[in-house]
């Protein structure tokens, strides 16, 4: 009997999804590992009467899809590490702006050139701190192909919703990896678009607060001709110094995310009824780590993981709870211990924290977490 | 499937289609034989006329880590390659290289090791050296029998471009032969050269 | 009759932020006298501007106005100008936002002739961060950073937008407020990308430090150095130092069809990409 199988990749799931998210306007600059999302924009926009631009850098390429997006379209870029640090300016641009955009960065390692077609997750920290100033950050972080779809949908979701930019970030693992997946139905999608303004032009501001932490967003030619600028702005989008208007719409844009924690933070459980010692990981490195979990559980040790699908905001009030009765935490990770460094702040004083960071380009063995766990006994 | 969980590498030098033989094996496991499969292979920079590989991890039920472990099976097309990427492999495995590409395998390796003059094969039997790919997934299914003839023969078909199904049928079933043939041998390095793939083609015609 | 500026201007926004005498005002007036001169409707047109003395122009105008990051104008400009195809972008820079940090970005729009216009505002300085030298100061001349004279060369913005494929390329001095209107005028009316230089006075910054501290005397700097580009022609190189050519650098098939614009584009952008969806929608 022959099923209808297709295999994708997680490089083509990500263009898929933005696709089917209603994403029509893709700005990007080839960087490996990350070219094939570009690619496979390049052959489906168009079909959807969408925009593939290839534009002359990275920077350029994040400016062009906030320009999009002010204009009403939906808009993706794709990068890697350096790219991704080039379009810091114009992404923190986006966060004062408040213009929704998706960035997905298929991470690799670093500092510089580093290694372009190995694995690594060493952009944890810059998706957090990457750009000057302080902001909000939403950054999600798939481990199966089934989910580069799902929360490649869900970062369009959050992007509309809270009107800012989100971090997809992928490894090199997950972007190259070809499998044949069942995609969910388009008609059961939960598809979000940005709140429009419900008053007329006269009366409207497009960072009115009137209306919550999120204001409605106009987009442009549609008859509400109001301005947009990267100083710090009042209300009506026009520069201001005032201290107080400054301060306070720091404070919105940081409550955006803030206070709509609950709604953001996503995370899985695996075998933690009765664990004493807890794996925190994420991204590709969180599959090793499962298989690690379950030889473990084979010998009788009593380890759990608890796995993030939305690496910002973290849960902070599970992981604390998890750290006051856990006999040890280990945090396996493809980077100098990024996530690490922030567990520790919380947890130093309530439990053992063992690191494993690798950053030679080759995923962290099974086998390898398994002696980490031993130890920990 | 035969067994729950099996892990095959294909490996060669860019151009010889080895990535190739990998898509038909998951897309073959994946249709027809109702198993979950991965691929990954080697990737850009990597691939430009250097060595280059596929791992096709198959399992019954699911797949966790996304990285092949333990090899089952080895196939290598080029020295270069294999000096790279002959290692991870359980002691039972398979070992399949093409000596006259492949002449320094060390001494005594504690798996079975066939010895086939595939690119010749290819290149005389079928008239284009990159029918090897195809006749290696073909040998991949004879030695093993993680896979069922008539999915790969499938697989094979979905994924021959318009115009060539004749020519990469006849290619899988020769490879298939070559394998069934290397199999049934019970030595541990078994030889097999363009003499048995004409006499395996012929019987096959007649 | 006088010409209603208040039409096209947010009156809540003036007084401007533009020094008493400064030259950017002639290139605005220009502007929104162009504007009345196409007829396009206020909310279809999209004001889009980087950073720097002139980028706080869109400010001061009642369209759909965009204030960006340095130099990225233009980036921004692109993505809006493809997102909505049959919509207007009109792109307002300085010297040193164009053509130094927004360089690449200058000669990649220029290339692919996307139908946008860009008014670049030349005033030879960084007049916002305090007068330092831009690629567009004169050698010799003094800056807050170039105290013993600047050896910078400089860029001719029109050679280089006609050199990098812009369709439709002028320069006008402040000077002459009519002409800086017909040439922005007909880059408007342009279906492609159309870079108009207006050459301004900087007597704060540029001038107090060249002995030229007031906008009559700076003004007569411009004036004393404009040659028009039909008696440049007959001119040797070496006759041409420090001058300002004004004319109209490409402006028709004719010009763009000499052979030193061999490889210019045939195309404008959104148009040829609408037929990459036709045939991509065709397969």
């Amino acid at each position: 009997m022959k099923k209808s199988v297709r295999f994708y990749s997680g490089a083509e799931l990500v263009a898929k999804a933005a696709i089917d998210a209603g994403c029509r306007f893709f700005g990007g600059y080839p960087i490996t590992p990350s070219s094939e999302i570009a690619e496979y924009m390049s052959h489906e926009l168009p079909k959807v009467g969408g925009t593939y631009i290839q534009m002359e850098d990275e920077i350029a390429a994040m400016g062009s899809i906030i320009g999009a997006s002010l204009a009403g379209v939906k808009s993706l870029t794709a990068t890697s590490g350096p790219g991704f640090s080039l379009k810091q300016e114009n992404i923190g641009y986006a966060y004062m702006a408040e213009v929704p955009c998706v960035i997905c960065n298929v991470m690799r390692g670093g500092p510089s050139t580093g290694l372009p077609t190995a694995l690594a997750q060493a952009d944890i920290m810059q998706a957090k701190w990457g750009t000057h100033g302080d902001h909000p950050v939403i950054a999600l972080t798939p481990a199966y192909l089934e989910e580069v779809y799902e929360l490649t949908i869900k970062a369009f979701n959050f992007s509309e919703i809270y009107r800012m930019p989100v971090m997809l970030l992928l490894d090199e693992v997950i972007a190259h990896l070809s499998t044949a997946i069942d995609l969910p139905d388009k008609e059961m999608l939960v598809i979000k678009n940005r709140r429009k303004p419900s008053v007329p032009p006269e009366k409207y501001f497009p960072y009115d607060t009137a209306y919550g932490d999120v204001p409605p967003m106009a987009n442009f030619f549609e008859g509400y001709r109001y301005h947009v600028t990267g100083l710090s702005h009042d209300k009506t989008g026009f520069p201001t110094t005032d201290p107080e208007l400054v301060q306070a719409d720091q404070e919105r844009q940081i409550r955006k995310v803030k206070s709509n924690i609950n709604n953001i933070i996503d995370y899985e459980y695996y075998q933690m009824k009765d664990a004493e010692i807890i794996i925190f990981a994420y991204g590709s490195t969180a599959r090793g780590a499962r298989v690690a979990v379950d030889n473990a559980r084979k010998l009788g040790i009593k380890v759990g993981m608890m796995r993030f699908r939305v690496i910002w905001p973290l849960p902070e009030a599970e992981i604390l709870k998890h750290c006051s009765k856990a006999k040890a935490i280990i945090i396996p990770e493809m980077n100098m211990g990024q996530l690490s460094d922030v567990i520790e702040r919380y947890a130093a004083d309530r439990t053992k924290i063992l690191r494993i960071n690798h950053v030679g380009g080759v995923p962290i063995h099974p086998s390898y977490i398994l002696n980490v766990i031993k130890e920990a006994i | 499937m035969k067994c729950d969980h099996y892990e095959a590498r294909f490996a060669g030098v860019g151009g010889q289609g080895v990535i190739l033989a990998g898509k038909i094996l998951a897309y073959g496991m994946v249709s027809f034989e109702d198993c979950k499969a991965i691929e990954t292979p080697t990737y850009t920079a990597q691939v430009r006329g250097g060595a280059t590989k596929v791992d096709v991890v198959i399992d019954k039920y699911h797949i966790e880590y996304p990285r092949s472990e333990w090899l089952d099976f080895f196939l290598c097309l080029h020295q270069k390659s294999f000096n790279i990427y002959f290692k991870e492999l359980k002691d039972d495995a398979i070992v399949v290289v093409d000596p006259n590409l492949t002449p320094n395998i060390p001494d005594n390796i504690p798996q079975k090791l066939v010895l086939v003059d595939l690119i010749d094969i290819a290149k005389q039997e079928m008239g284009k050296t990159l029918y090897a790919a195809v006749i290696a997934v073909g040998m991949f299914t004879g030695l093993t029998k993680i896979i069922k003839e008539s999915n790969i023969q499938k697989a094979v078909l979905d994924n021959a471009p318009k115009g060539t199904e004749i020519n990469n049928l006849k290619a899988v079933k020769l490879g298939i032969e070559l394998g069934k043939k290397a199999f049934a041998c019970k030595e541990k390095v078994v030889r097999l050269t363009l003499e048995d793939a004409k006499m395996l083609n012929n019987e096959d015609q007649a | 009759m006088a010409f209603e500026y208040e039409k096209y201007l947010r009156m809540d926004k003036i007084p401007h932020l533009w020094c008493p005498g400064c030259g950017i005002g002639v290139v605005l007036k220009a502007m929104l006298r162009s504007l009345e001169n196409v007829g396009w409707e206020k909310n279809d047109i999209a004001f889009v501007s980087g950073i720097g003395c002139t980028s706080r122009a869109p400010g001061y105008i009642d369209c759909n106005t965009l204030h960006t990051t340095h130099g990225r104008a233009l980036t921004f400009a692109t993505g809006i100008k493809m997102a909505k195809p049959d919509k207007h972008v009109v792109v307002f820079s300085g010297d040193g936002d164009a053509t130094a940090i927004g360089g690449n970005h200058f000669i990649h729009a220029c290339r692919r002739n996307i139908d946008m216009t860009l008014v670049v505002v030349n005033n030879n300085t960084y007049g916002m961060t305090g007068g330092q030298h831009s690629p567009t100061t004169p050698i010799g001349y003094k800056t807050s950073t170039t105290v013993y004279g600047n050896i910078d060369p400089t860029f001719d913005i029109c050679m280089l937008a006609k050199a990098a494929g812009a369709s439709y390329v002028a320069r006008a001095t402040v000077n002459k407020g009519k002409v800086l209107e017909k040439y922005i005028t007909k880059g408007l009316e342009n279906k492609g990308f159309s870079v108009i230089v207006a050459t301004a006075n900087c007597h704060t910054q540029f001038g107090r430090k060249n002995k030229m501290g007031d906008p009559i005397s700076s003004r007569k700097w411009i004036a004393d150095r404009e040659i028009p580009l039909e008696k440049a022609r007959e001119m040797k190189a070496d006759e041409l130092n420090d001058v300002i050519i004004t004319g109209e650098f490409i402006t028709d098939e004719q010009e763009r069809t000499r052979w030193e614009n061999y490889n210019h584009p045939i195309h404008e952008y959104t148009d040829a990409y609408k037929k990459i969806i036709e045939k991509a929608q065709k397969k």
